[in-house]
């Protein structure tokens, strides 16, 4: 037996990438059919739900913040509570060129936030991620306290306390204005800016470097034995996933038109951080039905209850880390595992009787 | 002459006032079998750690085919041709056994940066990944996760992963530790079938194992080196045998002891 490599004959190059093992890797990144359901169903409500635009546009911001927190924890495995550090930077990158009259156009707003919040990500991280664990956690926390602190100190240029109100956002395309009443343009807004940044998430997961992150997660010190810049990748990693929280916060205040400190709250990072649980971290998909579920319990149920909602929350937490540790998408996962396979069976041999 | 493969001069490693690994002269030729050898906290895996780059030698010098790489770090070590299994597996638990053998080519080849194709997409890394599995017969569980196998197979994940480095230099720490013994074959079976060329340094405390395997032996006793010769040598050698084997013991020739 030797383990060189012999000059490998076609048929059996052929014969390995058909392996079942090597075949959900050459097609791991193809688009499946469900994959179309959230974007239809987004657009669908459009239609359905006119009078929800403005709750639809705050949801999908949520989706794009929680999908930003993925690809750090759920990917990389970086654990983080202060991902509203990003959120608050890009908020304020649009809310102070907008007060100030400096720079209003939206989009160029959005990739302004997306720098501010990836110049913080870059700094932060390249020495945050010399740690781990709990230090790590804490000292995430620590960087979106200064920020916080630092904006409501700064209050002769961050309105401190009371925050920026009502920002002056031009038009998208300088034709669709944003309307606080209806929505509508809000939604669709943001709407294209997370299919933008939800695809570019996607081609990075599924990508040697996203490949290499899960590997980071799994096993950091199998990682540096195999000559990986460990370090390197998550500040990357890390960076990219500040900006795309920075865009989400920038969403946040141009769709508000207003920034104040609680972009910078604890309470927020927290939340897109259940959000990501509840709904299974490391999915892409996750940050989706999380969100859904999240702002769904915090709207309808906070208006039945307006003081306990979060007990059911807390409850609903609870049952997960329980008895659902791969969120609601895990628990689909392996129930499609358990009862799929019989039910595509039984429909297989119920058309071939037929 | 040529230079050898790998080389330490005066190496050593104190914690606090503990020398844990003190002024070893090694070479490792282009080739070599040679087997570390020595009781627990003799310093063989510190030994290791400093060949590797983990930690940092006190005093003395590492060299790779004549290149001083004592201030190198430990991936870009890798780089050069170092690689290593460890004493206790360190796999991608969660992922299948083929995408942890991918993980390790993809980065060898250069591809681990790349942001903006599918990794599907480098069927050269998967297809040697995938006859990496079939030398080392695993390709039937390379659906599996990891976690899934019985330990046995999970060691030669982490040799199949090493492998795929395409090391110069390869260490292994106890390949077969925790192995149990109907199983150990299969992984002393892959270690024969390496390629010739590679040098080979295992760490092992089955004297079959290391009387099988290798052509030259290192003792270590208290951080230094005791010993060295080749292994007939070392068996014969009764200080060897008073420090080491006549603890563990190895069969044939023992009775002279009594003399």
């Amino acid at each position: 037996m030797t383990i060189t490599a012999s000059p490998a004959e076609p048929a059996a190059i052929v014969a390995r990438l058909d392996h079942p093992a090597a075949r959900v890797l050459t097609r791991r990144h193809r688009w499946r059919w469900w994959e179309a359901l959230p974007w239809a169903a987004a657009i669908g409500c459009y239609f359905a739900f006119p009078d929800y635009l403005g709750f639809g546009a705050e949801l999908l911001i949520a989706i794009l913040f929680a999908l930003s927190l993925d690809l750090a924890l759920g990917y990389a495995g970086i654990i983080t509570l202060g991902h509203a550090a990003f959120f608050g930077a890009g908020a304020y990158a649009v809310g102070m060129l907008a007060f100030y009259g400096i720079w209003t156009e939206p989009i160029t707003s959005l990739l302004l936030a997306a720098m501010a919040a990836a110049v913080v990500g870059l700094l932060s991280g390249l020495v945050l991620l010399r740690t781990r664990g709990l230090t790590l956690l804490m000292l995430t926390i620590c960087t979106m306290a200064l920020l916080q602190e630092s904006a409501n100190m700064a209050h002769d240029y961050t309105g401190g306390f009371d925050g920026l109100p009502s920002l002056p956002i031009a038009p998208v395309f300088g034709v669709f204005e944003f309307n606080p009443l209806y929505a509508n343009t809000q939604y669709v807004y943001a709407l294209a800016v997370l299919a933008v940044c939800f695809l570019f998430v996607r081609t990075l997961v599924y990508s040697p470097f996203g490949q290499s992150l899960t590997g980071i997660r799994e096993n950091l010190l199998r990682m540096h034995a195999i000559g990986s810049p460990v370090r390197s990748r998550l500040v990357i990693c890390y960076t990219i996933s500040a900006a795309i929280a920075g865009i989400a916060g920038g969403l946040w205040a141009q769709t508000n038109a207003y920034v104040n400190l609680s972009a910078f709250d604890l309470d927020r990072a927290a939340g897109v951080l259940i959000i990501l649980i509840l709904g299974g971290y490391g999915r892409l998909y996750g940050a989706f039905v999380g969100a859904i579920v999240y702002l769904a319990l915090e709207h309808f149920l906070a208006r039945i209850y307006p003081t306990a909602w979060q007990l059911g929350l807390g409850l609903l937490l609870v049952l997960i880390a329980l008895f659902a540790r791969n969120g609601i998408l895990g628990l689909g996962e392996a129930l499609w595992r358990r009862y799929g396979a019989t039910l595509s069976g039984r429909y297989r041999a119920g058309r071939a009787a037929s | 002459m040529t230079e050898p493969r790998l080389e330490t001069r005066a190496l050593g490693r104190s914690f606090g006032a503990l020398k844990a690994v003190q002024n070893i002269d090694f070479k490792l030729e282009a080739g070599a079998r040679h087997a570390l050898i020595g009781p627990n906290g003799a310093g063989k895996t510190t030994f290791i750690n400093l060949l590797t780059g983990v930690l940092p030698p006190t005093t003395g010098s590492v060299l790779l085919a004549g290149r001083d790489i004592t201030a190198t770090a430990q991936a870009e070590r890798v780089k050069l041709g170092i690689a290593r299994t460890f004493q206790i597996n360190r796999l991608f638990r969660g992922l299948s056994v083929l995408e942890n053998v991918c993980i390790a080519v993809a980065e060898r080849v250069g591809a681990a940066p790349a942001m903006f194709y599918p990794a599907g997409r480098r069927a050269d890394v998967i297809e040697e990944s995938m006859r990496l599995l079939e030398t080392l017969k695993l390709a039937d569980v390379a659906r599996r996760r990891v976690s899934e196998l019985p330990y046995g197979r999970q060691r030669l994940v982490e040799l199949a992963i090493t492998i795929g480095l395409k090391p110069a230099v390869l260490l292994l720490d106890e390949p077969a530790a925790g192995v149990p013994s109907a199983e150990s074959h299969i992984i002393l079976d892959a270690i024969e079938g390496l390629p010739k060329d590679i040098a080979v340094l295992i760490i092992e405390h089955d004297m079959d194992v290391v009387f099988r395997f290798a052509k030259r032996v290192t003792v270590m006793v208290g951080g230094a080196v005791f010993a060295e010769g080749a292994p007939k040598e070392i068996e014969a050698n009764p200080q060897v045998r008073a420090v080491y084997l006549g603890q563990a013991g190895h069969g044939a020739g023992r009775q002279a002891d009594h003399a």
